[in-house]
C-alpha cells in the first residue's frame, strides 16, 4: 500500500516537472514575445500597441514623477485591463502551471498518505512540498497583483529544485524519529516553507527592479521586454509586500522553532548551526525593512539586499542541512 | 501609491509635518536644508556628544549594525561552539592545533559570547533605545495632538476624488465626520473640511516590538543567570538526587546558589524504546523512547510518570528532559577466592544507530593487581563479512560483550584515569586482547569466564539500560516567551495597519450644488489607500442621497 502511493507520488512529480518545463518554455516564450513587441512599439511610437502593463508602468511612473492628471486611474482597473488583454503564450503558461501545480499538490498528498504524517520531515519531503508551496504562492499572489512576468524565474526554480531533490534528495518513507514526533513539525516547518514562497517571489521582482533601474538610469540593456513590465519603484513597493509577508511568517518560525527547541533539546536557543543560520536570514530581511526606510538605501540597495536574503534561505536549506554538523540532522541522507 | 517617498516630499513637509523624533535620515523625516548644512554650530564638548549619540541613533548606523551582526553570526556556524559541541572543540583543537589558536584568540569558539559580538549586539541595542525613547514621546504627544490643518490643494494629494450633491455644506460635512469616526479615524473640524487621521496603532505596534525586542535580550541576559543545568546518567532500578553532588555535570547560571536546588529524587523504573520492525527501509529505527519514573517531591507521596523526548517531565520548577540513552551492563568481578569484589552496572557509549556501544569498566582495589577492561558491547551481534562482530539491531536480541583486560596502574591517584568513559592504557599491560596472549573475553548474559593470570573471574549479570537526563532550571523561560508573543503582535500591528490621514472639504456654487473633495496621504507603507479614498467616498455619496431624500 505505502509503496504503491510512494510510487504514485513519484509519478505526479515527474509529470508535473515534465509540464513545469513546458510552462518555463512558454513563459520565457512570452517575454521574447514582449521584447518584439515593446521594440514594435518603439518602432512606430504608437502607444495603441504597447500592452497593458506597459500602460500602468507609465501610470506608475507618471504617478512617482508627481503627475497629477494620472493619478485617479487606479492601478487595479490596469491590472484588470491587462488580465483580459493578456496574449495566447500567457495564458498558455498560466494554465499548465496551474496543470503541473496541481499534479505537483497531489504528488505531495500521496506521499503525506503513504508516510501516514506530514510530508516534510527530509530533505525530498521539504524540497517537495517547498516547492509546491513557492508555485502555490505564485499562483495566488496572481489574484492580488500581475506578476505573470515572473513566471519563467519561478516555474525554473522550482524545476532545479525538484530535479535536485528527486535524483540528490530522494529517500524512502520512513517512520519519525521522537525528536521530531511534535505538532510543531506540523506547523514550524510548514510556515518555514511557506515564507520562502514569499521571499523567492520578492527575490525574482528585486531582480527584475535592479535590471529596471539600470534601464531607467539610461544603461544600455539589451532586454527590451523591460518596457512592457512595471517601473521600478513599483517593483520595488511589491518586493516589498511580498518580503513583510515573508518576514512576518519567518519570525514565527523563529519564535516557533525556539518554543519546539525548549520541549525537544531542553533549551529555546543554543546557537545550533540551523538556529544561526535562521536568525542570520531573520536579521538580513530585518536589515531589508530598515534600508526601505533609511535615505539612500531605498532603491537597488534595498534590492541587493532581499536578493542576498534570499539567497542566504536557499543557502540554509541546501549547504547548512547537508554540510553543517548540527541538532537539526533531518536530511535523511 | 508608487512611492510614499515621493509623494511624501511632493505634498511638502508643511503637511506631514515631518517626523522631527525620528531619526534625521529616516525617509519621513524632514529633507535636510542646504542651509542646516552652511550654519553649522560650533561644536562643544557636548556638541560632540550629542553629534556622536544623532550618529548612533541613525537609521543607517541601525542598518549597519544589523547587517553587521548577520556576517558576524557566521563563523559561529562554520567552526564547532564550546556550548553547543564540545566535542567537537575537542577534536578540531587536535586537529588543527595551529588554525586553533589563531580562532582561540578572535573567541571564535565561543562566537556568541565573544567581546567582538557582543559589542555589536550592544552597540544595536544601545542604537535602539536612543531611537525608540525619543519616538515614543513623540507618539504620546501625536496620540493627544489635532489632526493636521487641511491642505489648501486637496487635488495634488493621492485618491484625489470628487463628488456631488445636494446636501448643504453643513451637513456634508458633519455627515463625513460621522463616517470617518465610524471608521475610527479621529477628526477635526477646519473651516468647511474635516481633517481625519488613524493608524497610530501601527506607531505603537512598531514601539512595543522593538521595546520587545529590548526585552527579549535583558530577560534572556539576566533570567539566564538565576538558571541552572544539570546532566545525570540513570541506570533502571537506580534513582537520582537534585542535589550538586549527584549531577554527573553542573552548569550554574552567574546569579545561582546552592539553595535553589529543590532536593527532589528521581527513580528511574524502566526504559522502553520501541523500534521499527515491519518497514524494511528502516528495520530497528527508533520510533518511541519512553521513561518510566517514580518521583519524589519533599514531603509528598511519591508519583509515577513518564518522560519522553518532545514531553519532558516539571518537577519543582525544573524540567526534565529525556536526551539519551543505552545500555550499563552490570559486571561482577570475583577475586580467586570467589568472593564479589565488584558489581555494578557501567553505562556504555554508543557509537552507532544500533546501539553498539563502548564500555570501559575500572576496577581499582580487591584484586592482586588494578584491573582496567575495554569493553565493546553488542545488543543483538552479527558478524561482519570480515569475521568482526556488529550490532545488527538496537534492542537486546542476541547480546555479546567483549572485554579487553589490562592490568597494572589505572592512574586513578594521579588524576589520569578520572575519566570515567576513557581508558589510559600508558601503564598498563594488555593481558587478554587482540595484543597479549589470552583471547577476549566474549559474554553473553549469565556467562562467567575467569580472568588470566588466576586473578579471578568477570560474569556478565544482566544487561539494564541507562537514560541520561537533562534537568533545567530557567526563570527566564516564560518573559522571554511573553515578550515574543508582545514582539510578534507589535510586529504584525506595525507592518500591517496602514496609518492615513483623509481629507473631506466642500464647496457650494451658485446653483445650489455641493462639491465633495475627497484626498489622503498615506503615512508609511499603505497598499489600499486609493481604494479606501474611493470607497469612503461613495459611501459617503450614498449617506448623502440617503439623507437627502429622507
Ligand atoms: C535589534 C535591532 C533591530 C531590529 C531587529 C529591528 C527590526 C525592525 C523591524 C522588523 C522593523 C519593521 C517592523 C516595524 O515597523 O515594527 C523595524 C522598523 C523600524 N525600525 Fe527597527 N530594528 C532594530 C533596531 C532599530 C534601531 C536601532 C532603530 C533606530 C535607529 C530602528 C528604527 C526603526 C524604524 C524607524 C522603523 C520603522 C521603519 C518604517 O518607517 O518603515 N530600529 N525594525
Amino acid at each position: 500500500m505505502t509503496e504503491t502511493l510512494v510510487s504514485y507520488s513519484l509519478i505526479a512529480v515527474y509529470s508535473a516537472m515534465a509540464i513545469y518545463t513546458f510552462a518555463f518554455i512558454m513563459f520565457a516564450v512570452d517575454l521574447a514575445r514582449r521584447s518584439a513587441e515593446s521594440s514594435d512599439a518603439s518602432a512606430a511610437s504608437a502607444t495603441g500597441l504597447a500592452t497593458a502593463s506597459a500602460q500602468q508602468a507609465s501610470v506608475m511612473q507618471a504617478a512617482s514623477s508627481g503627475g497629477t492628471a494620472t493619478l485617479t486611474a487606479s492601478p487595479a482597473s490596469t491590472g484588470d485591463a491587462a488580465v483580459s488583454h493578456s496574449p495566447k503564450s500567457l495564458r498558455i503558461a498560466m494554465a499548465l502551471t496551474v496543470i503541473a501545480w496541481v499534479l505537483h499538490v497531489s504528488a505531495v498528498i500521496f506521499r503525506g498518505v503513504a508516510a501516514g504524517r506530514v510530508p516534510w520531515a527530509n530533505m525530498f519531503e521539504f524540497t517537495l512540498t517547498a516547492t509546491a508551496l513557492i508555485v502555490g504562492v505564485f499562483l495566488l499572489v496572481q489574484f492580488w497583483q500581475d506578476l505573470r512576468f515572473l513566471g519563467s524565474f519561478i516555474t525554473g526554480f522550482a524545476l532545479l529544485a525538484l530535479g535536485v531533490g528527486t535524483s540528490s534528495f530522494y529517500v524512502d518513507v520512513v517512520p519519525l524519529p521522537p525528536a521530531l514526533q511534535s505538532a510543531w513539525l506540523v506547523i514550524h516547518v510548514f510556515v518555514a516553507s511557506l515564507s520562502t514562497g514569499f521571499f523567492a517571489l520578492a527575490a525574482g521582482l528585486s531582480v527584475v527592479q535592479l535590471m529596471q533601474s539600470r534601464r531607467e538610469a539610461g544603461k544600455a540593456l539589451k532586454l527590451r521586454f523591460l518596457d512592457t513590465l512595471p517601473a521600478a519603484d513599483r517593483l520595488e513597493t511589491l518586493a516589498y509586500r511580498l518580503t513583510v509577508v515573508g518576514f512576518v511568517m519567518w519570525t514565527f518560525t523563529l519564535i516557533a522553532g525556539a518554543v519546539w527547541a525548549e520541549r525537544a533539546w531542553g533549551r529555546y536557543w543554543g546557537w545550533d548551526t540551523k538556529e544561526v543560520w535562521t536568525f542570520i536570514i531573520w536579521t538580513i530581511y530585518a536589515g531589508y525593512i530598515h534600508a526601505r526606510a533609511t535615505r539612500g538605501w531605498r532603491g537597488s540597495r534595498s534590492a541587493w539586499l532581499a536578493i542576498v536574503g534570499f539567497a542566504a534561505v536557499i543557502f540554509n536549506f541546501t549547504v547548512v542541512n547537508l554540510f553543517f554538523k548540527g541538532l537539526h540532522a533531518y536530511s535523511g541522507l | 501609491m508608487a512611492s510614499t517617498h515621493s509623494s511624501d516630499s511632493e505634498a511638502g513637509d508643511s503637511v506631514t509635518g515631518g517626523d522631527a523624533t525620528r531619526p534625521s535620515d529616516h525617509m519621513d523625516a524632514p529633507t535636510p536644508t542646504p542651509e542646516s548644512k552652511i550654519t553649522q554650530p560650533k561644536l562643544g564638548l557636548a556638541g560632540y556628544g550629542r553629534f556622536f549619540w544623532r550618529q548612533l541613533t541613525s537609521m543607517r548606523t541601525a542598518l549597519f549594525l544589523l547587517l553587521l551582526l548577520a556576517v558576524a553570526a557566521i563563523p559561529g556556524s562554520l567552526v564547532p561552539q564550546i556550548t553547543s559541541d564540545p566535542n567537537g572543540v575537542i577534536a578540531y583543537r587536535n586537529n588543527y592545533p595551529d588554525t586553533a589558536a589563531i580562532l582561540d584568540f578572535f573567541q571564535v569558539f565561543n562566537t556568541y559570547s565573544s567581546v567582538w559580538f557582543s559589542s555589536i549586539y550592544l552597540l544595536l541595542f544601545i542604537s535602539l533605545i536612543g531611537c525608540v525613547l525619543p519616538r515614543t514621546k513623540h507618539h504620546f504627544d501625536a496620540l493627544r495632538a489635532r489632526p493636521p490643518k487641511t491642505p489648501a490643494r486637496l487635488s495634488r494629494l493621492q485618491g484625489f476624488t470628487t463628488r456631488t450633491t445636494e446636501a448643504d455644506v453643513a451637513t456634508t460635512i458633519d455627515s463625513a465626520r460621522g463616517l470617518l469616526r465610524s471608521q475610527r479615524y479621529r477628526t477635526e473640524l477646519y473651516g468647511d473640511s474635516v481633517s481625519a487621521e488613524r493608524g497610530y496603532l501601527r506607531e505603537t505596534g512598531n514601539l512595543v516590538f522593538h521595546a520587545a525586542l529590548v526585552g527579549v535580550l535583558v530577560t534572556v541576559g539576566i533570567g539566564g543567570g538565576f538558571g541552572y543545568t544539570g546532566q545525570r546518567v540513570v541506570v533502571e532500578g537506580y534513582a537520582f538526587s537534585n542535589s550538586l553532588a549527584s549531577y554527573d555535570s553542573f552548569n550554574p547560571g552567574r546569579f545561582f546558589s546552592d539553595d535553589a536546588l529543590d532536593p527532589y529524587t528521581v527513580a528511574l523504573d524502566s526504559f522502553e524504546p520501541v523500534y521499527e520492525i515491519e518497514n524494511q527501509q528502516a528495520i530497528g529505527q527508533a520510533i518511541d523512547f519512553t521513561a518510566n519514573v517514580t518521583t519524589t517531591v519533599r514531603g509528598d507521596e511519591p508519583q509515577q510518570s513518564q518522560i519522553k523526548v518532545n514531553e519532558p517531565l516539571s518537577l519543582s520548577g525544573t524540567n526534565l528532559y529525556l536526551l539519551g540513552n543505552g545500555y550499563a551492563p552490570v559486571i561482577t568481578v570475583r577475586d580467586a577466592d570467589d568472593k564479589v569484589i565488584w558489581s555494578q552496572p557501567t553505562p556504555c557509549l554508543p557509537f552507532d544507530a544500533n546501539l553498539g556501544s563502548t564500555c570501559i569498566i575500572k576496577v581499582p582495589d580487591g584484586l592482586d593487581q588494578q584491573i582496567g577492561m575495554l569493553g565493546f558491547l553488542y545488543p543483538t551481534a552479527g558478524t561482519l563479512s570480515s569475521g568482526a562482530l556488529a550490532s545488527v539491531y538496537p534492542d537486546l536480541v542476541s547480546p555479546v560483550l567483549t572485554l579487553e583486560v589490562y592490568e597494572g596502574d589505572l592512574g586513578l591517584d594521579n588524576g589520569q584515569g578520572t575519566n570515567a568513559y576513557s581508558l589510559n592504557t600508558d601503564s598498563l599491560e594488555q593481558i587478554a586482547g587482540r595484543s597479549s596472549d589470552a583471547e577476549t573475553l566474549r559474554l553473553t548474559p549469565g556467562d562467567r569466564l575467569e580472568l588470566p593470570n588466576g586473578l579471578g573471574s568477570v560474569e556478565l549479570t544482566s544487561i539494564p539500560r541507562f537514560v541520561s537526563l537533562d534537568v533545567h532550571h530557567d526563570p527566564s523561560q516564560l518573559p522571554v516567551l511573553l515578550f515574543a508573543m508582545l514582539l510578534f503582535g507589535g510586529l504584525i500591528t506595525s507592518l500591517f495597519v496602514p496609518r492615513r490621514r483623509m481629507w473631506v472639504a466642500a464647496t457650494t456654487d451658485a446653483s445650489g450644488v455641493t462639491t465633495v473633495e475627497y484626498a489622503a496621504l498615506a503615512r508609511g507603507d499603505d497598499p489600499n489607500l486609493e481604494a479606501a479614498v474611493a470607497d469612503f467616498a461613495d459611501k459617503h455619496s450614498q449617506q448623502l442621497r440617503v439623507r437627502v431624500e429622507s
